[in-house]
């Protein structure tokens, strides 16, 4: 089972829809003990980075999202929930975030639009099982004012272009891969990044 | 590259499709979210939809629209018409709508934009002003009219987007009253007035008859994106035709 993570961080239905779409069980839920059996995880999220870890902390998922990751579990993070995988965030000046990732996230510059909002190509940096299928320059639904600035170059799955900003766009880290954009709102190809992550979860077979 | 949408819209009454279309493939095409679904399968970027239910049951038929559209629609969706106060906005977002479109209720309360900015954010804030032209000689100039066209406001509708997007608008939907139903295209003029007064996204609305019409709005008028109603519905084009033809002129789209 693929267990979205509920840290009353505004609707995830369109996330466990997405997997539906594409005839995947995925559960919405804060059980740690629910997520713990998870053969996959989602942290998908909107809002603002601090509050987030604090809702986090509080329902004991800060701990458990590190020991999955420890234990090899397949993890997705989406839109804030990529952001959250970083050490710390403009944001939230202070706030330690879960760390899995090397780096920080940084509000977008003041010459640029923001939020950057919209359907933006990406720019494919490496090969993934994630990315099965989906052509470079592919376009995705974006809504955000903040990026995650990897400090090695090696986690970086994609990068997008807003004006003459080139920032990432989605990240992985062995078992761990986040999107800063909406697959659950980038229609058919976004439904194809979930079943990836679905044939991820459970291996090529199923 | 941030990429030119193209955005169908629908006109809801009581739950149904007020203007026909006439697609013979789906099996109940007054249904508003059938068929937003197969715009979305169609490469629509985002969809409106206008509700222009007049009972009292208004406030509850559009929460259950956004339920409903949240629960098929794989791309982000706007639901506007009537909204006066954050609580409506509050249960529309709640329902799954992705933004909500304010149009009378502001120009009566303008503080009602700076709330639902504060509280949901400006990228789900999108202010519809519908415009006419005043007639006069010398520069252009155009009125904010209110309840659904039928009331003129005295103010000058690109004063009103800046103001509104001072107060935390995050997209202007823009629609022409005086071109809206005529298929002459756009008012580009007006489309160039407000996108070049405002730093936040432009959707041009009202008078598109060809793809020519969409085409020319965002290149010579700064439109970020294109809403067109009868053109679609009524398939004299697709939205796979439409944004193939602007690609062929040099516009960036998904495609």
């Amino acid at each position: 089972m693929i267990y979205i993570l509920d840290y009353g961080s505004g609707n995830l239905r369109s996330v466990q829809k997405a997997f539906e779409a594409v005839d995947v069980v995925a559960e919405v839920g804060a059980d740690p003990a629910r997520a713990r059996s998870a053969d996959g995880l989602v942290l998908p999220g909107v809002g603002a980075f601090g509050h987030a870890m604090a809702e986090l902390a509080g329902r004991g998922l800060v701990d458990l999202i590190e020991e999955r990751i420890r234990a090899g579990v397949p993890f997705l993070g989406v839109c804030l929930g990529l952001q959250l995988l970083f050490e710390e965030s403009e944001e939230s000046p202070g706030v330690q975030g879960l760390g899995i990732v090397p780096g920080r996230v940084t509000r977008l510059p003041d010459r640029v639009k923001v939020p950057h909002m919209g359907w933006n190509q990406i720019e494919i940096m490496q090969d993934s099982p994630l990315l099965d299928g989906v052509p470079d320059h592919s376009a995705f639904y974006f809504v955000h004012g903040f990026v995650g600035v990897p400090t090695f170059p090696a986690y970086v799955l994609t990068t997008t272009d807003y004006d003459d900003l080139t920032f990432v766009s989605s990240i992985q880290r062995e078992n761990v891969a986040a999107f800063q954009f909406h697959p659950e709102k980038s229609s058919e190809l976004g439904l194809k990044l979930y079943r990836n992550f679905a044939r991820w979860v459970y291996g090529r077979e199923r | 590259m941030l990429l030119k949408r193209i955005i169908p819209c629908l006109d809801v009454d009581r739950g149904r499709v007020v203007k026909g279309t006439n697609f013979v493939d789906i099996r109940d095409a007054g249904d508003p979210v059938e068929l937003a679904s197969r715009y979305d399968r169609e490469g629509a970027d985002e969809l409106v939809f206008l509700d222009i239910t007049a009972t009292h049951e208004k406030r509850d038929t559009m929460v259950e629209l956004a339920r409903r559209c949240a629960e098929e629609l794989f791309v982000p969706f706007t639901i506007g018409g009537g909204i006066s106060d954050v609580d409506h906005v509050r249960a529309l977002l709640a329902a799954g709508a992705d933004k909500v479109s304010l149009n009378s209720a502001p120009l009566r309360d303008p503080a009602l934009i700076s709330s639902c900015a504060e509280r949901f954010g400006s990228q789900c804030v999108v202010l519809a002003i519908d415009a006419k032209r005043v007639p006069g000689e010398g520069e252009p100039r155009w009125e904010a009219y209110v309840n659904g066209g039928r009331l003129p406001t005295g103010r000058d509708a690109v004063e009103w987007a800046v103001e509104a997007v001072g107060r935390g608008a995050g997209e202007v939907l823009l629609t022409s009253m005086d071109r809206d139903g005529t298929k002459d295209g756009y008012d580009l003029e007006l489309t160039a007035a407000v996108s070049s007064a405002v730093n936040v996204p432009v959707i041009a609305s009202g008078g598109a008859g060809s793809l020519e019409h969409l085409a020319e709005v965002i290149l010579s008028a700064g439109a970020d994106a294109v809403l067109a109603a009868s053109i679609f519905h009524f398939g004299e084009f697709t939205i796979h035709g439409a944004k193939d033809y602007l690609y062929t002129r040099g516009i960036p789209v998904r495609l």
